[in-house]
């Protein structure tokens, strides 16, 4: 084994990004490593490359345990990586990124002719016939990203880290960059490869591993996987076990609204939709496949092109976010900390916002009364905090969803949306999140909750909308909410028919 | 040739007759009052002399004012005024026009040109302004001690240090008269005030001040209030003298409120346009440098009638 | 907040001033005396609360534009504006009142044109009020005909240099408009608002903050505060000096609002202790007059002060003060070296 890492742990505050994770790599292998957002993987990268400092576990590389303090000590124990935008300066030669920080010196000076054929040396292989005398920058970011792969291989020599090296690169590019990797696989070296794309991982990869919510799901040869397992494995689906929806324990109450050829362009091809009051909608895909694309189209964060969503009394205004909530909408976005907490202001603040910014400025929220909604939603929703005049950025990532779920609560709309409502929570605090998910729609409110947890997604809806390729793909109701359902219509392309109970 | 002889002098003498000069200038702008008044007044004294003056304003930029100069050179006019914006770079076009036979004349500022190059300068002496506000003073506390508080024109700029060393020299050789505070007022009317309150309350409400010393007259303007407003009655408790001669103090001076003014004139023009007559005339050679007066004004000078005078200049 | 919230707020400020009082009474032993003459008081408390005037109202508007992570750089310009439309209706024969709505209307309108900018084309704030900054004296020197322009209205010659109940007008404008604008942002929501959108303009839009709209508003407070300047500085010299009016005067707002503690990075906001950085600069503006140091001196000794200030007020000064301590400490203890800490993230 090249490199292996045993009992990797790691924590932040309030959650555990890495749960004694086991790693192995080979000498002249290509590991892909998969996992949704959160599963984990760029923070194992970053303990192996010495950007983090891991709190438990070891790492052996060649059988001797080491310990990397900085991606530059990484480098030198040689392990090398190569990030998607690439780290180097587009404004100088492709010969001084290659030879940066090494350059060859003659009495002191940098000699060019030496930095010259030492680059040229340092390209040799990599099947690239480009003027080294060129600044970086005239270069697509194909060749970039090849001769930073060439730099990084040149100064470490041993474990190659590709992290999402693809994500901007054309077919014929990708092609392109699988020829180097394969020829440096081809020369011992052992490389770990980061992707969303499973058409490259099953292209390139000798061995998978998947991550989910910090913990080592399985290692398995690339050849023995097919995609529905793989996308199973991702997704958390215990093999074993089938969740079923627990049907019929809700009654399907009158239509409340409905979208019909909401889209907009280059974000969500124009889909119908109706929600009926007092349930949930589960909405299952993989990353940007076009989920809180859809969310954020009902709710006017960004304004949709075409379509129209209506209630019983008319055509509905969500061309802003203030218009969608004036509507009687609520939306706790994904990226909790841009797109939703407000870190530096204390979470009774936090609590009132929508409802003072709905009130409008000139009508505050007496601070007695703020003091009231913020005391209840901390004992009702057990946010643990010191008070509620703690900065909400202090709290952990789950009582910081808590926090937004009570300023949606207190604004009671009729239709909420919960965009990957438990991610990076721990726990106790991801139960109480589901339990409020009941609670709510007992209350009549409806709600679209995305997730990339397919257990939860079954637990909790009535129905599951399937977004592919930022298009809804299809739509499972009662019954046929299965988990395996679910992965069957994400992997499968041509699994376009509805499926009804 | 008798013929040609008697054209050219009967051409010569209808020039002369008609006056149809043809003057270019090039100004630097209209940064300042002082400047506006000045163009104003240069276009007064040459149509009082019936001499047909294409003026161009160069918007503070040398290049303007070269292109300016080489198209009144290929104009073939019979002199050039020029007010330059920087002190540097312009021989070629001096050179050019030198070679065209056109005699320039410098207005107010100098260049770092050879003195060949231009037929004279027209200009004020910033020190000599300095002097004669001094020496007003000098004349007016005779042996009286008198405590003189300062109000510098901008920090580093050439006219306050000029002004300072001036009015030190003014005073010179009366151990009686003594600079007690000197602060910059940054030529404005506003920091004038600021900077003379400062002044009033470092010395005892104003009451050991005898004089105020400003570099320039809007500094003037906003210390006066600022005596007013302490109680004090600017110039007679505490005497006024600036420089400049804008109109504002002029007002100041025929209410009492203030006791002298030292004229930079803006008329640079009708020295200029005398020296290029004789010129003209009989090819008489100028000084190289021609000073204005650094006329002094007190209230005995009319200041009412001089305000009514200036106001229309666009100071 | 309540009142010892509130004064734990403004404590470093309010140290801060003591200290520079300090100062300049070692230099110019006088400096605190007040006396009475007439009626109304003189002495440099006094001179310091009329002259800080510009600079205090300027730092009311500039602390809410950089609540919202914004910044106002023509608030300057705009005094110019407001202080030549002024003298410009009072020579034409109009009423004061005339005069005085037509300076706080022009304000107004500069500061819709900003927030229109910043908040509609979504352009950078520095950039933005940049555009007014730079133009902004070229309005003002277009109405004054590139003159001063004096005149010689008594009432609002009252408003730059007049005195009610023995304290100067320009105090009493400063220190209302502060009052006024503290209760409207903290009584209504408005403050509230305006820190969500400056700590996170897009969750705020996302909980329906109508980011617009108050990005507009807090820059027509800005500029209303700007008008109120520019009559102040006009009055006081009885003239519309276009070039010098208000000259400079944003950096000092700006400078106000950092010694206040205020980060330019928005969020937090405290518009007592921008007000009390106003105060403090202008303190030490006149203590440096009144010390009687060579001109020369002035901003270099202002720069030092100021810097002095902002150090010590600086969250990270005690870090590493404490920082250096523990290294030395536990070099002492190793008798090694202490390892680099390394900076993580890529």
């Amino acid at each position: 084994m090249l490199l292996h890492a045993r009992g990797l742990t790691k924590r932040f505050p309030g959650t555990v990004a890495l749960d004694n994770v086991e790693f192995g790599l080979a000498a002249g292998e290509v590991h892909a490593l998969l996992g949704e957002n959160g599963a984990g993987k760029s923070t194992l990268i970053k303990c192996l490359t010495g950007a983090y400092r891991r709190d438990g576990g070891e790492i052996l590389l060649d059988g001797r345990a080491v310990d990397p303090q900085s991606t530059a000590h990484a480098q030198e124990l040689g392990i090398g990586t190569v990030y998607q935008e690439v780290n180097l300066l587009p404004n100088l030669t492709v010969a001084e990124n290659l030879t940066l920080g090494r350059q060859p010196r003659r009495l002191g000076l940098v000699s060019r002719r030496a930095m010259r054929s030492l680059a040229r040396e340092m390209l040799d292989g990599y099947g690239l016939s480009i003027d080294v005398d060129r600044d970086l920058g005239a270069y697509s970011v194909a060749v970039q990203q090849i001769i930073a792969i060439a730099r990084a291989v040149h100064l470490s020599g041993k474990v190659l880290i590709l992290d999402e090296p693809t994500a901007s690169l054309d077919a014929r590019e990708v092609a392109l960059l699988f020829d180097v990797v394969r020829g440096l696989r081809e020369r011992g070296l052992g490389i770990v490869f980061v992707s969303h794309f499973l058409d490259q991982v099953f292209a390139i990869s000798d061995r998978i591993t998947v991550l989910r919510n910090g913990r080592h799901v399985a290692t398995t040869e690339a050849a023995s996987l097919d995609r529905v397992r793989l996308i199973n494995l991702m997704l958390g689906r215990e093999l074993a076990e089938e969740t079923s929806h627990n049907h019929g324990r809700r009654e399907a109450g009158a239509e409340l609204l409905r979208a019909e050829g909401l889209g907009r362009r280059g974000r969500i091809t124009p889909f119908d939709l109706t929600i009926r009051s007092g349930e949930v909608i589960g909405m299952a895909g993989l990353l940007g496949s076009g989920r809180t694309e859809t969310a954020e189209v009902l709710f006017g964060a960004t304004a949709p092109d075409s379509g129209t969503v209506r209630d019983a009394k008319g055509p509905l205004d969500l061309s802003t976010p203030a218009r969608a909530i004036a509507a009687g909408f609520g939306f706790a976005p994904e990226d909790r900390k841009t797109d939703g907490i407000i870190g530096d202001l204390t979470v009774r603040e936090n609590i009132a916002l929508a409802l003072q910014a709905h009130r409008g400025w000139a009508r505050p929220i007496p601070r007695a009364e703020q003091r009231r909604m913020a005391d209840e939603y901390i004992r009702r929703l057990d946010i643990r905090t010191p008070g509620a005049e703690k900065p909400v950025g202090l709290l952990s990532g789950g009582n910081q969803q808590k926090v937004i779920l009570a300023r949606w609560l207190a604004m009671n709309p009729r239709f909420l949306i919960l965009d990957e409502p438990t991610r990076g929570i721990d726990v106790g605090a991801h139960a109480e999140v589901l339990r409020l998910i009941n609670e709510m729609v007992s209350s009549g409110m409806s709600l679209l909750v995305i997730s990339s947890e397919l257990e939860e997604l079954v637990a909790v809806s009535d129905r599951v909308i399937v977004v592919r390729d930022r298009r809804h793909v299809a739509e499972l109701a009662g019954q046929a909410i299965t988990t395996e359902a679910i992965v069957n219509a994400i992997a499968a392309p041509e699994a376009k028919q509805e499926a009804r109970a | 040739m008798t013929k040609i002889l008697l054209a050219s002098a009967s051409a010569l003498v209808l020039g002369t007759a008609a006056s149809a000069q043809v003057v270019g200038f090039s100004q630097i702008g209209s940064e300042s009052g002082w400047r506006a008044a000045e163009t104003t007044v240069t276009q007064q004294e040459a149509e009082a002399r019936g001499i047909d003056l294409q003026f161009s304003d160069a918007q503070q930029k040398q290049e303007n004012q070269i292109a300016a100069v080489r198209s009144f050179v290929a104009q073939g006019v019979d002199a050039i005024l020029l007010a330059p914006v920087v002190a540097t770079g312009w021989d070629a076009v001096l050179e050019e026009a030198k070679e065209a036979e056109i005699p320039v004349v410098l207005l107010d500022r100098m260049v770092d040109s050879d003195p060949s190059l231009y037929l004279t300068a027209v200009g004020s002496d910033l020190v000599h302004e300095g002097e004669v506000a001094g020496q007003w003073l000098a004349e007016q506390v005779g042996e009286e001690p008198c405590r003189v508080v300062e109000l510098q024109g901008t920090t580093g700029s050439s006219p306050a240090i000029d002004r300072a060393q001036g009015f030190r020299n003014g005073i010179e050789g009366h151990a009686n008269i003594e600079i007690v505070q000197s602060q910059t007022g940054d030529f404005t009317r506003a920091q004038g005030k600021t900077v003379m309150e400062a002044f009033l309350q470092a010395e005892n409400g104003g009451a050991d001040i005898c004089a105020l010393y400003a570099h320039n007259d809007d500094m003037a303007v906003g210390a006066i209030q600022a005596i007013k407003e302490a109680g004090l009655k600017p110039g007679e408790d505490i005497l006024v003298v600036s420089i400049d001669a804008v109109p504002d103090i002029f007002q100041a001076m025929a209410a009492g409120e203030a006791n002298a003014t030292v004229e930079l004139t803006p008329n640079m023009a009708g020295p200029a346009f005398d020296a290029l007559q004789a010129y003209w005339d009989n090819g008489t050679e100028p000084e190289k440098f021609i000073q204005t007066e650094s006329k002094l004004y007190t209230q005995a000078d009319d200041p009412q009638g001089e305000y009514d005078r200036r106001k229309g200049l666009g100071y | 907040m309540n009142g010892t919230g509130l004064l734990r707020r403004v404590a470093p400020q309010l140290l801060t001033l003591a200290a520079v009082l300090a100062l300049v009474t070692v230099f110019f032993p006088s400096f605190l005396s007040v006396g009475l003459s007439g009626d109304r008081l003189v002495g440099s408390p006094i001179d310091v609360l009329k002259r800080g005037a510009p600079v205090a109202l300027l730092a009311i508007g500039m602390t809410l534009v950089i609540a919202t992570r914004g910044i106002d750089l023509s608030v300057g310009a705009i005094m110019a504006i407001c202080g030549a439309s002024a003298a410009f209706a009072v020579d034409q024969g109009w009423s004061l009142g005339v005069a005085v709505l037509l300076a706080l209307g022009a304000g107004l309108l500069c500061g819709l044109w900003n927030g229109f900018l910043v908040a509609v084309l979504g352009i950078q704030p520095i950039v933005a009020t940049l555009i007014l900054m730079v133009a902004g004296r070229g309005i003002a020197q277009l109405i004054t005909e590139g003159q001063i322009l004096t005149f010689s209205d008594a009432g609002f010659a009252f408003l730059g240099s007049g005195a009610v109940l023995g304290l100067p007008v320009p105090a009493w404008a400063w220190i209302l408009a502060g009052i006024v604008v503290g209760l409207v942002v903290r009584r209504t929501a408005l403050g509230l608002l305006i820190e969500s959108v400056g700590v996170n303009l897009r969750a705020s839009r996302l909980a329906g903050v109508n980011s617009t709209v108050l990005l507009l508003t807090v820059y027509m407070i800005s500029g209303l505060c700007a008008a109120l300047a520019g009559l102040i500085v006009t009055g006081d010299i009885r003239g519309a000096d276009a070039n010098n009016a208000g000259l400079w005067l944003e950096l000092d707002a700006i400078l106000a609002v950092a010694i206040g503690g205020t980060s330019l990075l928005g969020g937090r906001f405290s518009i007592l202790a921008s007000l009390i950085g106003a105060m403090i600069i202008q303190s030490i503006n006149t203590g440096i007059l009144l010390a009687g140091f060579p001109p020369e001196f002035n901003l270099v000794i202002k720069a030092i002060l100021v810097l002095l200030i902002l150090m010590l007020q600086s969250p990270r000064l005690g870090d590493v003060a404490a920082g250096l301590l523990a290294r030395r400490r536990r070099a002492d203890e190793t008798g090694a070296a202490p390892r680099p800490v390394q900076e993580a993230g890529r």
